[in-house]
């Protein structure tokens, strides 16, 4: 009773059929099962925009390993030895930085790909009932295949340096999973507000550009002031990346709990206010799209 | 049985929408910052309040549905018709949940498919083959549904060699051909249809006509909007007529049709342009249906009805063209002539009013309603007037030798055509 069942010998009735009433207003009991039915549409638009992305392009894929890979390069140029910053313990600069760059490149595409996500199927939505919930989370899969292309250049990094992880290591998927709702409850919120005003469209490249500088990618978050470390942990971002650092360099990069304790709780806020916002404002998404 | 699948009570959809006022038009400097300046407070204050965006400085609610009340049984073949702006689609858009109703309640049993468009979700990027899938999840499909017909739809839609192309490089036909046959293997128990069929070549069109036929047999019911008036009463038993929101009457789809034709139209042969100052170049002002220099909507077969058009024409036109349509009852094209046949030369029209007159030799015409538009465009390039409103005129036959012979014939037209026989040796 999850997969629509249609019918396909025309003869008798389903034995049970979905009775469905639409009100003004009403708040949808199936909310969840209804989402959960139209999982494989889910698959199929994650799938599409896997396969677009790199339609008609030359090195294809290569861009998901040549932007991280480059702006590596730069920070590790810029705050090590120009601005002469220490690296976490005895970790290696440039893999101190990698370890930032995957979360933070992780959460800045599934945020502006998510954001972006329901405008750009505006025909869909205007066209088709399907649960919208489906547009942005699904733009967040195809940004989250891109990171595990990246991981793959953290692998080489880390033979190159011939640094072995500890056993925080196996945490990594919890500290991922963090990486995407983080992205997701902002990316939820500003795409149903896309909607309605499309001046959102414009905030997301700055902030997004805005936070690569105020999150501890180029640097240690130990280079933080002690007094100021705990309010700084109000980017959540700050704690996902120290957590990234924590399971990848180990003993060398401690994490700081009280810090993470708050990145968490705004993590959670955030993905709260967007699902509620996001969910308040679906039903009128194809009056004002 | 009452075995009821659609149900609405008290039914309604409004929107808002905004005017710019007439006095606002600033022309200075001051008073136009003075105006953006306004506009963005307002605008603010809307995002602050979460309200939508509305430019303008009158709004206006529109009901595009009030108070709409049906039911619907299982298996049956509803077809809706209606004027533009009638509420049509926005009924659509309220049962197939894209869009939620202001007021009222709709309870719907079982899954609901909704084809408002074909191709809906098709990919440039991606290939037939892949649309295909993507398309049928779109549509409510499960992946193992769309492999079991996938085959079934690539010959429907004729398109085997081109299947791993992306669709991009279709011609529209293909394209088209490709959307439909997707569409047309839906299987759900409600299927909720909008003017799709005025795509694709004829064949095409008469295939797919053919294909939901078949899904209407099946037990399933449908939901059909359309303009073309033949193809509805041969897929619908029952219909329903819209008008400015509102639900006319609902029955039997011949006689649902018969009324809409009458009441949607203007009977009394004429047409006089109410709303002037549309911005048209050509604007046509009047229409009048002419029987031997009166106006009348009655004719008989041996009569000349005289079709004409007064227009106002603003500015310099080069090959500016007026069309006449006469169509049959049931909304088909019997014919079209212009001002323009048999004479090429682009004609230049200078500004002032003018009289056009058609005369139509009726002699051809079987006894029966004929309806006729009027249309203005300059060919290819484009269109300058439209006149929604159909002309009505009866023929009667009266001195035809096929007046009783006739009957029986099959054919839209009843030529009389003298034959030749001579003796071969």
């Amino acid at each position: 009773m999850s997969t629509p069942e249609f019918q396909v010998e025309g003869a008798p009735t389903l034995p049970e059929e979905p009775v469905l009433v639409l009100e003004p207003g009403r708040a949808d009991r199936n909310y969840w099962t209804d989402l959960w039915r139209y999982r494989e549409l889910f698959l199929i638009l994650a799938w599409r925009d896997i396969s677009v992305r790199y339609k008609q392009t030359v090195i294809g894929v290569v861009w998901a390993v040549v932007r991280p890979l480059l702006t590596m390069v730069v920070f590790t140029v810029l705050f090590n030895r120009v601005a002469k910053l220490p690296s976490d313990g005895d970790a290696p600069y440039a893999l101190m930085v990698f370890a930032a760059m995957l979360p933070w490149f992780l959460f800045s595409t599934s945020l502006s790909d998510a954001s972006g996500s329901l405008i750009n199927s505006a025909s869909l939505i205007s066209k088709v009932y399907f649960p919208r919930l489906i547009v942005p989370t699904a733009a967040i899969v195809a940004a989250f295949t891109e990171f595990l292309i990246s991981f793959l250049i953290l692998v080489a990094l880390m033979f190159h340096f011939r640094f072995a992880p500890g056993w925080n290591i196996l945490l990594l998927p919890g500290f991922t999973l963090l990486a995407l709702l983080a992205s997701l409850g902002p990316g939820l919120w500003i795409t149903a507000l896309n909607v309605k005003y499309r001046d959102f469209r414009y905030v997301i490249p700055f902030v997004v550009q805005l936070g690569l500088y105020v999150s501890p990618v180029g640097f240690s978050s130990s280079a933080i002031p002690n007094e100021w470390r705990f309010i700084y942990n109000l980017n959540p971002m700050v704690g996902v990346i120290d957590g990234f650092r924590w399971c990848i360099l180990g003993g060398d990069s401690p994490l700081y709990a009280p810090g993470f304790a708050l990145s968490l709780m705004v993590v959670t806020f955030f993905l709260w206010l967007g699902i509620s916002r996001f969910r308040k404002m679906e039903r009128r998404f194809a009056d004002m799209i | 049985m009452s075995d009821i699948v659609i149900k609405a009570e008290n039914l309604g959809k409004k929107y808002i929408i905004g005017h710019q006022d007439e006095s606002s038009r600033y022309v200075a400097l001051r008073d136009v910052l003075m105006q953006s300046a306004r506009g963005l407070w307002h605008k603010t204050m809307d995002l602050v309040q979460g309200k939508p965006i509305i430019s303008g400085d009158t709004m206006e609610e529109i009901w595009a549905l009030e108070d709409i009340n049906f039911e619907i049984q299982r298996g049956e073949a509803v077809g809706i018709i209606g004027r533009n702006g009638a509420g049509k689609s926005t009924l659509l858009k309220v049962l197939s949940r894209i869009t939620e109703p202001s007021t009222g309640r709709l309870t719907i049993k079982g899954r609901v498919a909704s084809l408002l468009e074909v191709g809906t979700g098709f990919h440039p990027e991606l290939t037939g083959r892949e649309n295909i899938f993507l398309n049928g999840a779109i549509l409510g499909m499960r992946r193992e549904e769309i492999r079991r017909k996938f085959d079934e739809i690539v010959a429907f839609a004729e398109v085997e060699k081109f299947l791993d192309t992306p669709v991009k490089r279709y011609s529209s036909g293909m394209y088209v051909r490709l959307a439909f046959s997707v569409a047309a293997h839906l299987e759900p128990e409600i299927l909720v249809i909008d003017e799709v069929l005025s795509v694709g070549d004829a064949q095409f069109q008469k295939k797919c006509l053919g294909k939901m036929e078949l899904v209407g047999r099946e037990g399933r019911t449908v939901l059909f909007v359309s303009h073309n008036m033949s193809a509805i009463i041969s897929l619908c038993q029952k219909g329903m007529l819209l008008e400015k929101g509102r639900l006319q009457t609902m029955g039997d789809m011949h006689k649902v049709v018969t009324r809409y034709l009458s009441s949607g139209t203007v009977l009394n042969g004429n047409f006089t342009r109410k709303e002037h100052g549309l911005g048209n170049k050509l604007e046509i002002q009047r229409i009048n249906l002419e029987n031997n220099g009166k106006t009348s909507t009655v004719y008989y077969n041996s009569q000349k009805l005289v079709v004409q058009i007064t227009y106002t024409v603003s500015e310099q036109l080069a090959g500016a063209q007026l069309t006449v349509e006469v169509l049959t009852e049931s909304q088909e094209c019997l014919f079209s002539t212009t001002n323009l046949d048999g004479d090429y030369e682009k004609r230049e029209l200078d500004p002032g009013n003018y009289v056009a007159e058609c005369p139509i030799d009726l002699q051809m015409f079987r006894q029966g309603t004929y309806y006729i538009r009027v249309t203005s465009s300059i060919p290819c390039i484009e269109i300058l007037d439209t006149i929604d409103d159909l002309l009505v005129f009866e023929v009667f036959d009266d001195s035809s030798p096929l007046l009783k012979l006739g009957q029986n014939r099959r054919g839209v037209v009843l030529p009389l055509i003298k034959w030749r026989h001579i003796l071969s040796a």
